[in-house]
């Protein structure tokens, strides 16, 4: 981190200096209708700073080979450049060793990754998995195959109507046949910030392993794995100024050890014979095939461009500018927030009587708005809350005040539309 | 909003605010369920046929104006007509929402459905308005399973 800074030093005081920063992003100098763009989906997806398309673009022109084979020298900066991509990732989490960063697709393959070769060696007929009641459907869904295929349980933790999770509850679902608990960090539908280090010290306490969503958290907070002491993490690169396509799983080195491969194939070996394969050591035995190498590398160059600005102020911004389009956004009539949780960050759900998400999403869009419509891949949550969809404006420290402002005056024109 | 007035049309928004033939229909002919994963639109389409004419038909769901008032002035438009027509409809509502047609022929061959004509300028809400179309053409073939627009 102290290395990135010296790279490239940067005058942001005790404040971010928002201006300079969207200068990083050329697609907000972009244009949509005629309307300068107001991007509030980066619960979906964040855009991209042109340090990070930069480093891609390098790597297609400079630097492509593949890795971990050639002798010749490209193969070898390939190699090196994607290997350094894992060190920066391991010391953003605070990992202990580069063999506990595994690069995968995005957090839904890191969470299948785990349900499938964890999950295969591991779970048994008649054991239990926890998740909680505001999963995305990534973490709902390979737990069902798993447990349609191995005859497991999953219980799920129930939450209050604020959008928090109801911890008695949790606790009583924790028992001796409990294997795995796996639970999300940030809601994406709702922006609550789970107590996950309490949840992981009670799952610990009667020896069970807990698996952290961080898809959303980790692009607005600080996650540090042995801080935490969370047994397994997953990550989408896309979410945090990366690339898509690529994500990390990261896991305890012994966890990992234990685990069977997911993947078979090339890269993920240490010798083959018809006879017998035997396996690489890690992280290599989880990532079979040609990996995403630019995707890697532009993944470190976002770690990079991140702790440039310095998470904790990232943080320290976002949540200023969420307080602010909460109270915003409660002070238009006929506008209900979803998820009232003490501590939120990132994303805030709401619906407005009589107007449907997805009108409201065209409508905003015709202002050059970018929100999100629909059931944010949570229709547990949408059932929850008896409603069919949500529309959601998720932040990020590009964003500004004035983004909050356009999407009022967005939303009473809808409101206007629709009176 | 210089496009909102192509898409949101009055006829549409009053759809929308007060749908035509929003009930259930007891003892109905056939009858079919629409959904719409991408949104979560939903909606319960209940027909009365008799030699070959819809004598009634109504529907009731959740879903955004656009698919709700195409609903109702589907129900509306195809109340007496033969099931043939409803098919030609069917065909000529898809040309609609989906390709170029000129302003006159979309009101000589389709009537007040023609307000529709503006969600080609918008993809992402060309399932919303095919949705009871969709429908209905399963509802017609008997089907008897939920249908989707994916």
């Amino acid at each position: 981190m102290i290395v990135a800074e010296k790279i490239m030093p940067v005058n942001v005081s005790s404040t971010l200096d928002v201006e300079r920063i969207r200068q990083d992003f050329p697609i907000l100098r972009e244009r949509i209708h005629g309307k300068p763009l107001v991007y509030l989906d980066n619960a979906a997806t964040t855009q991209k700073p042109l340090f990070v398309i930069d480093a891609v673009h390098h790597y297609y022109r400079a630097q492509n080979a593949n890795i971990h084979r050639g002798t010749h020298y490209l193969s070898q900066v390939a190699t090196f450049e994607y290997e350094k991509a894992r060190g920066k990732i391991r010391q953003f989490i605070n990992a202990k060793d580069n063999k506990e960063i595994i690069f995968v697709r995005g957090t839904t393959e890191a969470i299948n990754l785990v349900s499938s070769a964890y999950g295969r060696k591991f779970i048994c007929a008649g054991d239990e998995i926890i998740i909680s009641a505001m999963e995305h459907h990534s973490n709902i869904v390979p737990w069902q195959i798993l447990c349609e295929q191995t005859g497991a349980v999953l219980r799920v933790v129930p939450m209050h109507q604020s959008g928090e999770l109801i911890m008695e509850e949790y606790v009583k679902l924790l028992n001796e046949k409990t294997k795995l608990v796996s639970v999300v960090h940030i809601s994406n539908a709702l922006g609550t910030v789970n107590p996950v280090k309490e949840i992981i010290r009670l799952a610990h306490e009667r020896n069970i392993l807990v698996m952290l969503d961080a898809a959303q958290s980790i692009p607005h907070a600080p996650v540090d794995v042995r801080d935490l002491d969370c047994d397994f993490l997953v990550f989408s690169g896309h979410k945090m100024y990366g690339p898509t396509g690529v994500g990390v799983l990261y896991g305890k080195q012994q966890l990992l050890e234990s685990m069977p491969p997911y993947h078979g194939g090339g890269d993920m070996i240490r010798t083959v014979s018809f006879e017998k394969t035997t396996y690489a050591e890690l992280p290599n035995k989880f990532e079979a095939g040609t990996p995403n190498i630019a995707g890697g590398i532009g993944l470190g160059a976002a770690v990079d461009y991140i702790n440039r600005i310095g998470i904790h102020k990232i943080a320290e911004y976002e949540a200023e500018l969420m307080a602010y389009a909460t109270e915003q956004l409660s002070a238009i009539n006929k506008l209900k927030i979803i998820g009232t949780a003490k501590e939120k960050a990132g994303a805030i759900s709401f619906v407005m009587e009589n107007v449907h998400p997805h009108d409201t999403g065209t409508l905003l869009d015709l202002e050059g708005i970018a929100i999100r419509t629909g059931h944010h891949c949570a229709q547990p949550v949408m059932q929850f809350y008896g409603v069919p969809a949500t529309s959601r404006a998720s932040l990020s420290f590009y964003n500004t005040k004035e983004d909050i402002d356009a999407l009022v005056k967005g939303l009473h024109k809808v409101m206007e539309v629709f009176k | 909003m210089s496009n909102t007035n192509e898409l949101y049309q009055e006829i549409i928004l009053d759809h929308n605010k007060n749908p035509r033939n929003y009930h259930k229909i007891e003892n109905p002919t056939c009858s079919q369920e629409g959904f719409n994963p991408l949104c979560g639109d939903h909606l319960h389409l209940y027909l009365k046929l008799e030699d070959g004419i819809i004598r009634d038909i109504s529907f009731e769901g959740n879903g955004c104006a656009i698919s709700k008032s195409s609903a109702s002035l589907m129900t509306s438009v195809l109340k007496g007509k033969t099931v043939n027509e409803a098919d030609e409809l069917f065909e000529k509502f898809h040309k609609l929402v989906t390709s170029s047609m000129d302003e006159e022929q979309q009101i000589e061959e389709l009537g007040k459905l023609a307000v529709f004509s503006g969600v080609r300028e918008f993809p992402a809400r060309v399932k919303c308005a095919s949705l009871a179309w969709h429908t209905l053409r399963a509802a017609l073939d008997n089907k008897d399973k939920i249908v989707t627009t994916e």
